[in-house]
């Protein structure tokens, strides 16, 4: 197991990992009768590439959507910074920093490129509507600074092609980024990804792979994905949660999960030799 | 130039002014429809009560004064004082927001994600029930507006038309004020869409609800400004209307009007409803000139009807409607 103090850890490439920002405590959550999520605990740490994975309906959607707080879990605690964060709705948490992106990609379909990155930045709005209407004082300053960052995660994401041409119309690997590019936007503290590959042909995996990292890297944005390539998880993430049936079954680095028989079983499925 | 030329033009300048009339009520219609999915069947009615509650103010009547007279065995019906046009229109701008306000906490709030046509059903409900709480408030008779808009034939017009074509073109002042007003009130809703927070919170709204979540959009405040939005427009189409023909029941039966407009434009264009609303005004107008004393006349009570009914076969999105395309 890893060194879990308070000081964090370093990572096999040596990157150095922060103390805990998110711990999700004892979760549960259920519809009606079915239980989504079973008595869950784990942790995020400043800076690290976290993973959950798991077979099919093992819960790893919802327990993203918990953090983002489009579900409330009925049981358990979620500690953010350090304190209790109650019961919140989605637009509350993406206020307090944590960006997302959905599995089936949820952007402005009508509205261009620029205009989908620059809604990732209405949080950072805080001129009145007056100001607005007469665009003077604040109101300018801010729309420029907004601008000024909108344009640099578009460069920095390389979509600076597409920038004028309205969503709908980009095909679904583009979509992805553009989706990526409004989350990164907003300078999150936390960035949630969806299944960010589902449905990506081998090149477009490898390109989002590298802006994964870049990301993580450049910006140093804590980063928590869900992914069904086990090939990708493994070369990505520094630390990975297994789920299976709702419970937590492994939580390690890499290496640790891939030697777990438990998780062998449930989700690599059993070694032939 | 033939006699019947120069009456063409005419009647086609008139009927474009009275597509501006139209195309006010249709953008009430799209505003609200854009946002929330909801078609808002109320606002004919929100119409006639921004009006009713505009002259209200305005003559400084007591608002409920027949249920105090009833309940208290008084007799009041007038303040005694009189508000100025412009106070009253704010005043009443005000009140529309309130309605906003108790529209989204006591309706629309619990309905989130409900299928369409019961949010639909939601708004006939509420048409009828504002239209009962405009009666209460300020009672049914027939008011006058006056807000001090130029009323009347323009001179000017009829003055140079004369000069030129030897016939003075009967353009109604109220009209171009209209005319005026409304391209006001478009350019800044879309310059409100385009260019501040608030209107790019309310496209992200509109166009996708739980990425809006996602950016950390609240959906109660975006669904109120556009309720509050609809009732300024609906205010506008009340004040001119009203000007126009008296504020009476009949004002909420213009709403029947915008849907051949709506179905021309699409629901979801601004500029759809615009385009839409000056086709049919100048259409009927047209038909009705030229085609009308062959088959007796009153054809614009149906014409805009068929023309939609057309429009419907071969474009049923509307001319500037979101393309409706559904993968198999």
């Amino acid at each position: 197991m890893l060194d879990s103090t308070e000081e964090g850890y370093v990572t096999a490439d040596g990157r150095q990992i922060g103390g805990v920002v998110m711990e999700m405590r004892n979760i549960t959550l259920r519809f009606g009768g079915v239980v989504a999520i079973k008595d869950i605990s784990f942790d995020i740490r400043e800076g690290e590439i976290r993973a959950i994975i798991g077979p099919n309906g093992a819960g790893k959607s919802s327990m993203l959507n918990v953090i983002s707080g489009f579900y409330n879990p009925q049981e358990g605690e979620v500690i953010y910074r350090g304190s209790k964060r109650p019961q919140m709705r989605p637009f509350q948490v993406a206020r307090q920093g944590i960006a997302r992106t959905f599995q089936n990609i949820a952007l402005f379909e009508g509205m261009t490129v620029l205009d989908n990155v620059m809604t990732g930045r209405l949080n950072h709005m805080k001129a009145s509507l007056l100001d607005q209407a007469f665009w003077w004082g604040k109101a300018q300053r801010e729309e420029v600074a907004n601008r000024q960052k909108a344009e640099e995660i578009i460069d920095f994401l390389e979509i600076q092609h597409i920038r004028k041409t309205p969503v709908g119309r980009l095909p679904y690997g583009l979509k992805k980024r553009v989706e990526l590019a409004r989350a990164l936007v907003s300078e999150p503290s936390i960035l949630l990804l969806d299944e960010p590959m589902a449905g990506m042909n081998v090149e477009e995996k490898e390109d989002m792979s590298r802006f994964i990292l870049d990301v993580n890297d450049e910006y140093g944005t804590t980063i928590v994905l869900i992914e069904h390539d086990m090939g990708v998880v493994m070369d990505l993430s520094d630390r990975v949660v297994v789920m299976d049936y709702g419970k937590k079954i492994g939580d390690g680095t890499p290496t640790e999960v891939r030697s777990n028989q438990e998780v062998i079983d449930a989700y690599l499925g059993v070694a032939h030799d | 130039m033939p006699d019947q030329l120069i009456f063409a033009m005419e009647v086609t300048i008139n009927g474009l002014l009275n597509g501006v009339m139209y195309a006010l009520v249709a953008l009430g219609f799209v505003l609200i429809f854009k946002a929330s999915g909801i078609f808002n069947y109320a606002q004919g009615v929100m119409a006639l009560f921004a009006a009713m509650t505009l002259v209200g103010i305005q003559q400084g009547r007591v608002p409920f004064g027949h249920l105090i007279n009833e309940i208290f065995g008084t007799d009041v019906h007038y303040f005694g004082w009189e508000v100025p046009a412009l106070a009253a229109i704010l005043l009443t701008v005000v009140v529309m927001l309130a309605f906003a306000v108790l529209v989204q906490k006591f309706v629309f709030k619990h309905l989130v994600g409900q299928e369409p046509i019961i949010l639909f059903m939601a708004t006939i409900g509420l048409a009828y029930f504002l239209e009962g709480v405009s009666d209460l408030m300020w009672g049914s008779e027939i008011r006058n507006m006056d807000v001090g808009l130029p009323q009347g034939i323009n001179d000017a017009i009829d003055a140079a038309t004369f000069e030129i074509f030897g016939y003075g073109f009967f353009i109604d002042n109220l009209d171009i004020s209209a005319a005026i007003i409304a391209a006001i009130l478009v350019g800044g809703l879309i310059a409100f869409a385009q260019y501040t927070k608030q209107g790019r919170a309310m496209r992200a709204v509109a166009d996708d609800h739980q990425a809006a979540l996602s950016v950390g959009i609240k959906l109660n405040y975006v669904w109120v400004l556009v309720w509050t939005l609809a009732g300024i427009v609906a205010l506008v189409a009340g004040i001119m209307w009203g000007s126009k023909s008296g504020v009476q029941f009949s004002l909420s039966l213009i709403a029947l009007k915008a849907l051949p407009v709506l179905m021309l434009g699409g629901f979801t264009s601004i500029p759809g409803a615009i385009v839409g609303g000056l086709i049919i005004g100048m259409g009927e107008a047209l038909f009705e000139f030229s085609i009308g004393p062959m088959i007796g006349g009153a054809t614009e009570n149906w014409f805009a009807y068929v023309l939609a009914l057309v429009f419907l076969v071969f474009r049923p999105q509307g001319l500037f409607g979101e393309k409706i395309i559904e993968r198999v």
